[in-house]
């Protein structure tokens, strides 16, 4: 039948307004091809306007669950108090409580603010609810006690306490009591740093030596050595014999930029561009430092 | 006859007696500036700071006693321009580096609590649980870092660029941290006590100033 009508329609004298309207839907089908692999590369990005209910159920499981740790003025009371509080001094002043595990000039609370409460610092209550997790850094399962023994070993450049001795018991109990009503084995806002994008630029040491000069000097020092006063660090050495060791998490490049753009300066976070922070860690990264234990 | 390396050494010598030396201060001429004026200075420090460099709480006249001196030259050579004062930038516009540096040593090598404590010009509230908080934890909901972050442990200060608090007069605190918030104090630098301060409210300024000024 359409085959009919279309022989009809040529075996018409004179012009037929079919025609038209054949020729604009030639038009719209070509146009429609054309545009298909475009519609295939936006169709790619992200996000989408609309969102499916399949999405949707995704994105409810990759959201991340909001915390707020107990406050600093609610410790508990009793033996378990006491073990928290040491544990909380220990975080606080490395150098003074964990002193012989600690092998440089840095304490805890250099990389996890506010005694290891802030948000996008790395806070104890977002690492606690993760563990045990496989790592790719040793290829295992560690316990939570592994993870901190990684942090003796490779940032405090050190050796562990003994899993059971006070000091690491009193860690965990402070990071339980910080993690009080977290839901378990989620990644909860605001735990580890932020991703940052990857950088536009290759990240460059020069350009980072000129954003160091103009934002870390003040408060580590124009050879990152940081400053001490009576001996102690208040500003902590950012690279160095009393720096992390090249082992550590802060010498990977983005984990120190993530690091950066969010806390550095301090009480001015977020202030530096990504690719400033890029730089600027790989300008830190790129000075000497403790060589990394496992290549011994 | 002088060979040319001879010449190049007696000029630079000669160019370095003609410097004043910076490095150099000296604390008795610091002294007498404070004590009696100088030329070109209408009146000597003491009459605004105390005869012990302990300040006018009253007035909000800040203690001098125990600053870190790096702290002091840079605010006399701010007030020729970078911070504002109408009292203090006349002063300042009348003294030359040296006596910058001089007065600046004499009140750095006072003890911090000289002149002992005032009495308060109105009923001083006792320092709230709040204040201590703020001063020692900050409140990081808010992206307030601890005051003794940058100031040093119980606000002693951490030279050469975070000034002494502890023991500062309140009405100074308050007076500054209000100038910092609202843009008319500008001189930090990096901006990092702006922006600190911007995110208080008048009433932590309020309550940790009242802790500061019960430190010693």
């Amino acid at each position: 039948m359409m085959l009919g009508w279309i022989k009809n329609l040529t075996q018409t004298k004179g012009f037929h307004p079919t025609w038209i309207i054949l020729s604009v839907l030639l038009v719209f089908g070509v146009a429609g091809v054309m545009a298909l692999p475009a519609l295939y590369v936006t169709s790619k990005a992200p996000p989408p306007a609309v969102v499916t209910p399949k999405q949707a159920v995704e994105l409810q499981v990759h959201k991340r669950p909001s915390f707020s740790p107990p406050l600093a003025s609610a410790m508990p009371s009793g033996e378990f108090g006491e073990t928290v509080l040491l544990g909380r001094n220990i975080f606080k002043n490395t150098q003074i409580y964990a002193k012989n595990f600690v092998g440089n000039g840095l304490n805890c609370v250099n990389c996890h603010l506010d005694d290891g409460r802030k948000t996008d610092s790395a806070p104890l209550w977002g690492a606690y609810v993760k563990y045990p997790a496989y790592r790719e850094k040793n290829h295992k399962v560690n316990s939570y006690e592994d993870r901190l023994a990684g942090c003796f070993r490779f940032s405090m450049n050190g050796h562990a306490p003994a899993y059971d001795s006070k000091e690491m018991v009193a860690l965990v109990a402070y990071s339980f009591w910080l993690a009080h009503g977290a839901p378990t084995g989620v990644d909860l806002m605001g735990s580890g740093y932020p991703k940052l994008e990857k950088s536009s630029r290759v990240p460059d040491v020069g350009r980072g030596a000129a954003v160091f000069a103009s934002n870390c000097v003040i408060c580590h020092g124009a050879e990152g050595q940081g400053t001490q006063v009576d001996g102690k660090y208040v500003f902590p050495p950012l690279w160095g014999k009393d720096s992390y060791n090249a082992g550590a998490g802060m010498f990977r490049v983005e984990t120190a930029a993530s690091f950066i753009q969010a806390n550095m300066p301090l009480g001015k976070g977020g202030t530096l561009s990504q690719q400033e922070a890029w730089d600027v860690a790989q300008f830190v990264n790129s000075h000497d430092r403790p060589p990394d234990p496992r290549s011994k | 006859m002088l060979q040319k390396p001879h010449l190049f050494l007696l000029a630079a010598l000669s160019f370095g007696m003609a410097m004043p030396s910076l490095s150099f201060a000296d604390i008795n001429a610091g002294e007498a500036l404070a004590k009696n004026g100088a030329k070109g200075v209408v009146a000597p420090c003491l009459q605004c700071h105390g005869s012990h460099g302990e300040g006018q709480a009253a007035l909000g006249y800040p203690r001098l006693a125990g600053q870190n001196k790096a702290y002091l030259v840079k605010q006399l050579q701010d007030f020729k321009g970078r911070r504002s004062s109408p009292i203090m930038q006349v002063f300042a516009q009348a003294l030359n580096e040296q006596q910058i540096n001089d007065v600046a040593e004499y009140y750095a090598s006072l003890p911090v609590g000289a002149g002992g404590k005032q009495a308060a010009p109105t009923t001083a509230p006792a320092p709230s649980s709040q204040g201590m908080l703020l001063a020692q934890q900050g409140n990081w909901d808010k992206g307030i870092p601890a005051c003794f972050a940058c100031h040093g442990e119980k606000g002693a200060g951490i030279a050469p660029s975070f000034p002494v608090l502890a023991g500062q007069h309140k009405t100074y605190l308050v007076k500054q941290l209000t100038a910092w918030r609202s843009g008319e104090r500008a001189n930090d630098p990096q901006g990092l006590m702006k922006a600190v301060a911007q995110k208080m409210s008048p009433e932590e300024i309020d309550t940790v100033s009242t802790y500061l000024e019960s430190l010693k």
